[in-house]
């Protein structure tokens, strides 16, 4: 996302290829695709603060749920349009980004990781809090359900409008701020870096991407918003995703979305552990693996392969 | 008129004070060399006056208007820009991605490409286009310290301070250094206050030499005058200055 946009031809080749699938695959398959496309929004988002500008969140499973209720509800109550609702949950998850990252600032490292952990924990708890409005454990059901193709399309579409705002933002000053404040605070002050405007800005735009990816959640479970379906579970995956993508390239996010994305589905058929522990079981050995084979992610993976071809 | 000023500006961490009611002027357009002995406080009098550091009492003054209450972003925005003893660069920017940011305060609404024009320039002027589009990270430190002058001077600033430039340079590179500060003075009309060791440099370039010895001032004046007060051959053992 950094300087020039990244070749048009493989952005090309990546759209036609997108609009081209669910005409060829099973309406199951076109499912999991846009289940990619959903994290491809929630990962492009928390690589912005992670790769970015330097900070953590193990919570951003908790922003898909404010997004995800926002959009059940408004169209419980108001049968409101999706596409509104998911202007709404920007907004809403933008300004509770910013909100969260005001104390961030006093914290580092660890603590930002726990303090976020806390975050997942407790945000899917406010449903229980607030049944009459939030709808308990039964959930909320929004008035508009969609079918697998729209979810595709939308997710895409998001995916792609995203994308490009993302790298209208980092792609000058404000990227630079961003990387600046994560590899040295002292000199990004010295430099007129105000440290407080741009971590928690970093934070209220990653926190948008996670509630539009929050709507389109919902969206695919038959506009059914659940507590459980929010759980930390959700937050790590959009964290490894973020990590296998490495520093915010297309290729980067697209591998990081796909893994978090398809991994779980495709690990339920694991044969004797079961379906439900051969899901954690395999994702947890695949986060391991790719902790251990692409330290940097795997954009990282691509700039080393390239310098391989050159040398 | 002095353009920076720190008035009886006291500082201590605990039970060493590293400012001691220090009071030093530097005259608009002038090159002002800081020296002292290890640990005399020179790089805690460019925390202090980029509110990196806090008083605990006194003031610095910049073109007639107190810091006390300026939060240290906005130093580098009113005209102060510095480099660091130690180098405090962003080692996973670029050489030309730091000058960049180093231009953050001076390029709010420009066009990105002109920004960009420039700050290849500076890095020009400073010796270091060549290495534009390499990671910070790994280059030799003497190259690094030109490329956060070059971060510095990207911020347009009135006040340059530098915390020993000169550090690991040899002979010749001194004197270029010491031609390169004066020609940058001039042609930016920059004024320069200058913590070093290497008191070739500090002889040659500086109108005025402020002396500090455990936090305290020892002597002002002109170079050829603290040269030869005896307070200054006794702080620095006669070793340093003789050289
Ligand atoms: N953040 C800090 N915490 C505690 N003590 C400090 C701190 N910064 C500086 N000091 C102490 O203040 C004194 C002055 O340090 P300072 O770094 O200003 O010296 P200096 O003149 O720059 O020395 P040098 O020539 O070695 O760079 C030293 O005794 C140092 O240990
Ligand atoms: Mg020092």
């Amino acid at each position: 996302m950094r300087g020039r946009l990244p070749a048009l031809g493989s952005i090309a080749a990546v759209a036609v290829l997108i609009a081209v699938l669910p005409f060829t695959l099973s309406s199951y398959n076109v499912s999991l695709v846009a289940q990619v496309g959903i994290f491809f929004v929630a990962v492009l988002g928390l690589n912005i603060l992670t790769g970015y500008s330097g900070q953590i969140s193990i919570g951003h499973g908790a922003f898909m749920a404010i997004g995800g209720y926002t959009s059940a509800v408004m169209s419980r109550d108001h049968h409101t349009n999706l596409i509104v609702t998911m202007l709404m949950a920007f907004a809403i998850c933008f300004v509770l980004g910013l909100l969260v990252g005001l104390p961030a600032l006093r914290l580092s490292g660890a603590y930002l990781a726990l303090a976020t952990f806390a975050l997942a924990i407790s945000v899917p708890q406010l449903p229980l809090q607030w049944s009459t409005f939030l709808g308990g454990t039964g959930g909320v059901q929004s008035h508009t359900t969609v079918s697998d193709r729209w979810i595709y399309g939308a997710a895409w579409s998001c995916s792609a409008i995203l994308f490009l705002l993302a790298w209208l933002i980092l792609r000058g000053r404000v990227g630079r701020a961003f990387r600046a404040v994560r590899d040295s605070e002292i000199a990004a002050t010295a430099s007129g870096i105000e440290l407080s405007l741009y971590k928690t800005l970093a934070f209220g735009i990653s926190a948008a991407y996670a509630g539009v990816a929050g709507v389109l959640f919902v969206m695919a479970t038959n506009g059914f918003a659940q507590p459980t379906e929010f759980g930390i579970i959700l937050s790590l995956q959009i964290l490894i995703g973020a990590a296998v993508a490495g520093l915010g390239s297309l290729w980067g996010i697209l591998a990081g979305a796909a893994f978090v994305g398809l991994l779980p589905q495709v690990s339920t058929s694991v044969p004797v552990i079961g379906s439900d522990h051969g899901r954690d079981v395999v994702f947890g050995l695949m986060v391991v693996l790719v902790m251990l084979a692409l330290p940097d992610g795997f954009a990282g993976l691509l700039a080393r392969l390239r310098a391989l071809v050159r040398a | 008129m002095a353009l920076l000023t720190l008035d009886q500006a006291r500082l201590r961490f605990g039970g060493i004070v590293a400012l001691d009611d220090v009071s030093l002027a530097v005259e608009e357009g002038s090159i002002a060399g800081l020296i002292g002995p290890n640990g005399a406080g020179k790089t805690t009098a460019f925390n202090a006056i980029t509110r990196l550091y806090r008083l605990d009492s006194g003031d610095v003054i910049f073109d007639g208007r107190s810091l006390r209450h300026t939060r240290p972003s906005r130093v580098v925005r009113l005209g102060i820009a510095r480099t660091f003893q130690n180098l405090e660069l962003f080692p996973r920017l670029t050489v030309l991605e730091n000058v960049l940011v180093g231009a953050h305060v001076s390029s709010r609404f420009r066009r990105e490409r002109d920004v960009r024009r420039d700050a290849l320039e500076t890095l020009a002027a400073v010796g270091c286009a060549e290495h534009a589009n390499r990671p910070a990270a790994g280059l030799p430190f003497g190259t690094l310290k030109r490329v956060e002058l070059a971060r510095a001077l990207a911020a347009k600033p009135r006040v340059l301070l530098l915390d020993e430039p000169a550090g690991g340079l040899n002979h010749e590179e001194v004197d270029e250094l010491a031609g390169l500060i004066r020609h940058l003075r001039d042609e930016r009309e920059l004024t320069i206050l200058l913590v070093e060791h290497h008191m070739r440099l500090v002889m040659q370039l500086c109108d005025h030499v402020h002396v500090l010895d455990f936090g305290k001032t020892i002597a002002s004046g002109i170079p050829a005058h603290v040269q030869r007060d005896p307070a200054v051959i006794e702080a620095y053992l006669g070793g340093e200055l003789a050289a």
